[in-house]
């Protein structure tokens, strides 16, 4: 009991600690690609390739003032950052990362806890994530915000449903809510050949899960100014950055596991065999896709996000999930 | 009793009472300009659907500092009021006090995207009122950096209406572009954009010697770099879905309301100054005007587009067929005398020193003037007194006229659409307040 303790202590401490410097370094992947992309050079003035950079905007989100507005709901407005920040991190909580490998003789199991219902459990727990960003807009006492904060709540409700919808064709033919069982039934052939709808949408309801461009409606600063974050400084606003680029890799990997085989591959040469190397590249790919989509595409409007979500998205995320069943029917009969 | 009965006096209205009134109008929802301009706006106060927004004058996609009353039902406009006055630089007043040559170095910061074709329209103005010729060598390179002008100025104008809809590396792929038109700027005058380059009578100065082939690198470079901004664009589902049919305005409405250039011209009008009332030998040039159909935010950007390729096709032609001979007129009367007469002429020297310390005296009368600028028709109305100073300008800026058609253009629309539509009619607050 106690070394289970243990060892689920020093894991739930390595996943924090590694995802914070992630975030931090993603960041500076972003600036880095997007320069590269726009014709730009890009940070290069903190050590070589600016690759400090992420240290001293840190440095400077610490020391920055902390203001609140006056006539802001001051719990809520602490709350939110929180809210947004926290279910980014559980998120990793059941995302498998390897299968298992051998350490000081034991044996150890690259993800934290193995949850019958981890893809529910996921789904869940980002949708807690859209209240942070809606009361944040709601207590700033600030009209950009509060618009921001409605855009939110109103872009969640367009794309839960086919967000949760896309995954239930993935679901039938696995059996099982653990990602580990998701995982190893890709053992032969991954998802994304036999599930390619689901994938555009999975894909694209992603984007809009994480606020990233083209849906980046709550935080549109050409219409908004910031959005639901503009009255935040400091931490608070750094926290919200955080949730931002966590949940973007939290998206990626669960892409990963979903659709391309999680952390399988062939061994590569030279390097041999790593446990995690394939997972890692995997999400790294769909990292540098979420930036690369920032850099192409114009934003979507209110609206119309809502009429794709409603009149695309669902139609073909339900035609999926039919269209699934009848092949597993019909693969039975067989 | 009779006291009751006196009619009481006025209260002097102290400057206390004055802003906790305003403080109080603030609280219940009414909104008042800084400057007590009037613009305000008194939503119903038991409408608890509507809410105001004061969008501006400091935010990142009013082009400047436009100030936008917004009345919106949830991300719905119901109405919008644009305040103007916050760039107010009185250039007009402060011509009078300076000699017409003077003058010139003042319209470069009115429309500051376009300096080249607002001392353009100021010195045709002036050759106008003082019947001066200008060689033809003056008037093709004048063509030629007025076209160039409007390239560099349509770039701005599609790198930040493609940023406004978050398209943002559209913004620096032109902007990369635009550095190369200016560096052309800054060979002929020294300057990037302030450049002053026109004089009355002709140029300052002729091209230095390399300027050919960076005009020519330009042209060359022009047309596979608008097709990658098409590419990013024109054919963008979530791009069309953004522009197709916001912010329209139909030919009569736009003619009423007095735009014109491209904003025009998108709604299918055929109204382009430089074929109309041809100016500076743009009857020798051939180009088409594009025109557009539906009067929506697409066609005015795909008008735009095309311009850009017009654009350079007519460098082409003044490239290929610019004229040998001086670069400014021959009429002493406003030009000064060449410089290697003032070594063996006393009376040039003379009247170089008068010239450039008194300046010269244009006739009375008065005259306008009108060219197409890249944001439509910029005039000078210019009045002549006698003196070496004018006695009134006053400039037709096609910004101002354009912005008063955006309220009509935003019926309807969410907010996402205004920047959109601000975008789209490409305006310049320097050009809109003056």
């Amino acid at each position: 009991m106690i070394e289970f303790l243990i060892e689920a202590v020093i894991k739930s401490a390595i996943i924090v600690l590694v995802l914070l410097t992630s975030f931090a370094y993603i960041t500076w992947l972003e600036r880095k690609v997007l320069a590269r992309m726009q014709a730009r050079i890009g940070p290069n003035r903190a050590a070589p390739f600016g690759l400090l950079l992420p240290l001293a905007d840190g440095i400077k989100l610490i020391f920055k003032e902390d203001t609140t507005p006056l006539e802001a709901d001051k719990f809520v407005y602490l709350l939110a950052p929180i809210l947004a920040a926290v279910p980014a991190f559980i998120i990793f909580a059941v995302i498998p990362i390897g299968d298992t490998i051998t350490l000081f003789g034991r044996t150890i199991t690259l993800y934290l806890t193995d949850l019958n219902v981890g893809l529910l459990f996921i789904f869940s727990i980002t949708s807690i994530g859209v209240y942070g960003i809606a009361l944040a807009g709601w207590s700033s006492s600030n009209k950009y915000a509060l618009l921001g904060g409605l855009r939110a709540t109103a872009q969640m409700i367009s794309y839960e449903l086919p967000f949760s919808l896309s995954v239930v064709g993935v679901l039938m033919m696995v059996g099982s809510f653990s990602l580990v069982d998701i995982v190893k039934a890709q053992n032969s052939i991954w998802f994304v050949i036999l599930q390619p709808v689901a994938f555009v949408i999975f894909m694209i309801c992603a984007a809009a899960e994480v606020n990233r461009s083209p849906f980046d409606l709550p935080e549109a600063e050409q219409e908004l100014t910031a959005g639901y974050h503009t009255e935040y400084s400091g931490m608070k606003f750094a926290l919200f950055y955080a949730a931002e680029y966590i949940k973007i890799v939290a998206m990626s990997a669960l892409a990963v596991v979903l659709f391309f085989g999680g952390w399988q591959g062939p061994p590569i040469p030279l390097i041999g065999s790593i446990p995690i190397i394939w997972f890692v590249i995997k999400v790294f790919i769909f990292l540098f896709a979420f930036i690369w989509v920032r850099a192409t595409l114009p934003r979507f409007r209110y609206d119309q996000l809502m009429s794709l979500g409603w009149k695309v998205l669902l139609p073909l995320a339900l035609a999926n999930v039919v269209i699934t069943a009848i092949a597993i029917v019909l693969r039975d009969l067989r | 009793m009779s006291m009751s009965k006196r009619p009481e006096k006025a209260k002097p209205v102290l400057a206390a009472e004055r802003a906790a009134a305003e403080v109080a109008a603030a609280r219940t929802g009414a909104v008042r300009t800084g400057a007590g301009q009037g613009v305000t706006l008194m939503p119903d106060p038991l409408d608890e659907d509507l809410m105001v927004l004061n969008m501006g004058p400091q935010h990142p996609s009013t082009h400047g500092v436009l100030r936008l009353l917004l009345e919106l039902e949830g991300e719905t406009v119901r109405t919008v009021k644009p305040d103007v006055g916050y760039l107010h630089t009185g250039i007009e007043k402060t011509s009078e006090y300076k000699t017409f040559t003077q003058d010139i170095v003042m319209y470069d910061r009115l429309d500051y995207l376009a300096p080249m074709s607002n001392n353009l329209v100021y010195c045709l103005a002036v050759e106008k009122l003082m019947e001066v010729d200008v060689p033809p060598r003056a008037q093709y390179l004048r063509v030629l950096l007025v076209e160039l002008t409007r390239l560099a100025s349509h770039l701005v104008w599609l790198g930040t209406h493609a940023l406004d809809l978050a398209a943002m590396s559209v913004f620096l792929y032109c902007f990369r572009e635009r550095e190369i038109i200016l560096d052309i700027f800054e060979m002929v005058s020294g300057a990037r954009m302030m450049s002053s380059y026109f004089r009355i009578g002709g140029l300052h100065d002729d091209v230095p010697a390399h300027f050919n082939e960076a005009v020519q690198n330009i042209l060359n470079i022009m047309p596979a770099r608008i097709d990658e901004y098409e590419g990013l664009l024109t054919k963008n589902p979530i791009f069309q879905e953004r522009t197709q049919g916001v912010g329209v305005i139909s030919p009569q409405q736009a003619i009423a309301w007095g735009v014109t250039g491209p904003s025009l011209r998108g709604s299918g009008f055929n109204w382009d100054l430089r074929k109309a009332q041809p100016y500076s030998s743009y009857q020798d040039f051939q180009f088409d005007v594009p025109l557009g159909s539906h009067g929506d935010v697409y066609d005015r950007y795909l008008v735009r587009i095309e311009e850009m390729r017009q654009s350079v096709k007519i460098v082409q032609q003044a490239l290929d067929r610019m004229p040998d001979g001086p670069v400014i007129t021959s009429n002493r009367k406003v030009s000064p005398p060449p410089r290697h007469e003032l070594a063996d002429s006393m009376e040039s020297l003379i009247h170089h020193f008068k010239l450039w310390t008194e300046g010269f005296k244009a006739p009375e009368g008065e005259i306008y003037m009108g060219i197409e600028s890249p944001r439509g028709e910029v005039g000078v109305y210019l009045q002549g007194n006698g003196t070496a100073k004018p006695g009134r300008v006053h400039f037709r800026a096609p910004s101002f006229a354009n912005l008063q058609a955006m309220p009509g253009m935003c019926k309807g629309a969410m907010v996402a659409d205004l920047v959109a539509i601000i975008g789209s009619i490409d305006i310049v607050l320097g050009d809109v307040d003056r």
